[in-house]
């Protein structure tokens, strides 16, 4: 029974490895800083549960802690995302000459 | 207006009481261990912090205690952990495909929630799902970066991107 919890905890491991992983090459590849957001907060969201999920397996003693780590993380999470998002948006950061549409920054312009 | 008064004051007892109630759970949770003193602490630091942050919101903060709101509660959860495995499917797509397929945009999208935590949870649930990331609020409009943009209409966008949510979100907070 131990090793097969073992296994499945190395495999969820590993999954949340290669999420974070993909967020760090998407953190790269992006163009501006919005898609970098977007590549962090979701791979960095899901990889670290599954990493702590993979933790809970293989030391079930720790669970509670690990599940309140978890809860915390998927409520921060998002929003340091979106206060980055909107202060970058405030300062008028770069952004990708691929945006075809900007409601927000089209809405400012309307009420200043 | 005594009435009003009355009611906004049994609206934060309420949310304190919540409050306090949430924090106990975390602290026990979080020291895994039931002895008097650490149960003494706990209650002096929760009751501290209710009275500095009491207007605050709390994930149970506003949530309707009926038996239909606590089992959408559940079936949120559910559809939340889907979309989240799917945005990361999808992300790790764009990123791994060598022409980048990216066709990025800020929309606005609308969104009927009333209550603040269920405006809360709603823009939270959009930032992790597929390409979508809340940039700002302001009262029912949410303006949101697309990674790959489908539509830039508000309603269409609206029912791609708020509606799956929302409904749940709806029956929860109102």
């Amino acid at each position: 029974m131990e090793a097969i919890m073992d296994i499945i905890g190395g495999l969820l491991m590993v999954g949340g490895a290669c999420f974070l992983l993909f967020g760090g090459l998407g953190l790269i590849r992006m163009p501006d800083i919005y898609n970098r957001i977007q590549a962090g907060s979701k791979t960095t969201t899901l990889g670290t549960l599954l990493t702590l999920a993979g933790a809970a397996c293989l030391q079930p003693a720790w669970g509670w802690k690990l599940l309140l780590i978890g809860i915390f993380l998927i409520f921060t999470n998002p929003v340091s995302a979106q206060v980055l998002a909107s202060t970058a948006h405030r300062r008028g950061a770069h952004q990708s000459p691929l945006t075809e549409v900007d409601r927000l920054a089209e809405d400012r312009e309307g009420k200043a | 207006m005594d009435k009003l008064v009355n009611k906004h004051r049994s609206g934060r007892l309420r949310s304190g009481i919540i409050l306090f109630f949430v924090l106990m759970l975390f602290w026990l949770m979080l020291s895994s261990q039931l002895r008097i003193d650490v149960f003494v602490i706990g209650t002096i630091v929760a009751l501290v912090i209710v009275l500095l942050y009491g207007d605050g919101l709390s994930f149970l903060t506003e949530l309707r205690l009926t038996p239909k709101a606590i089992l959408t509660g559940f079936q949120y959860y559910g559809y939340f952990f889907k979309e989240l495995f799917k945005s990361n499917f999808k992300l790790a797509g764009i990123v791994l495909s060598p022409s980048l397929p990216i066709n990025p945009a800020i929309v606005k999208v609308r969104t009927r929630l009333q209550s603040r935590m269920g405006r809360l949870m709603l823009a939270n649930s959009i930032t992790l799902t597929p390409g979508t990331l809340s940039v700002e609020m302001d009262g029912e409009w949410l303006y949101v970066h697309w990674v790959c943009m489908e539509t830039a209409d508000i309603e269409q966008a609206t029912a791609r991107i708020v509606s799956g949510f929302e409904s749940y979100l709806e029956v929860m907070y109102g």
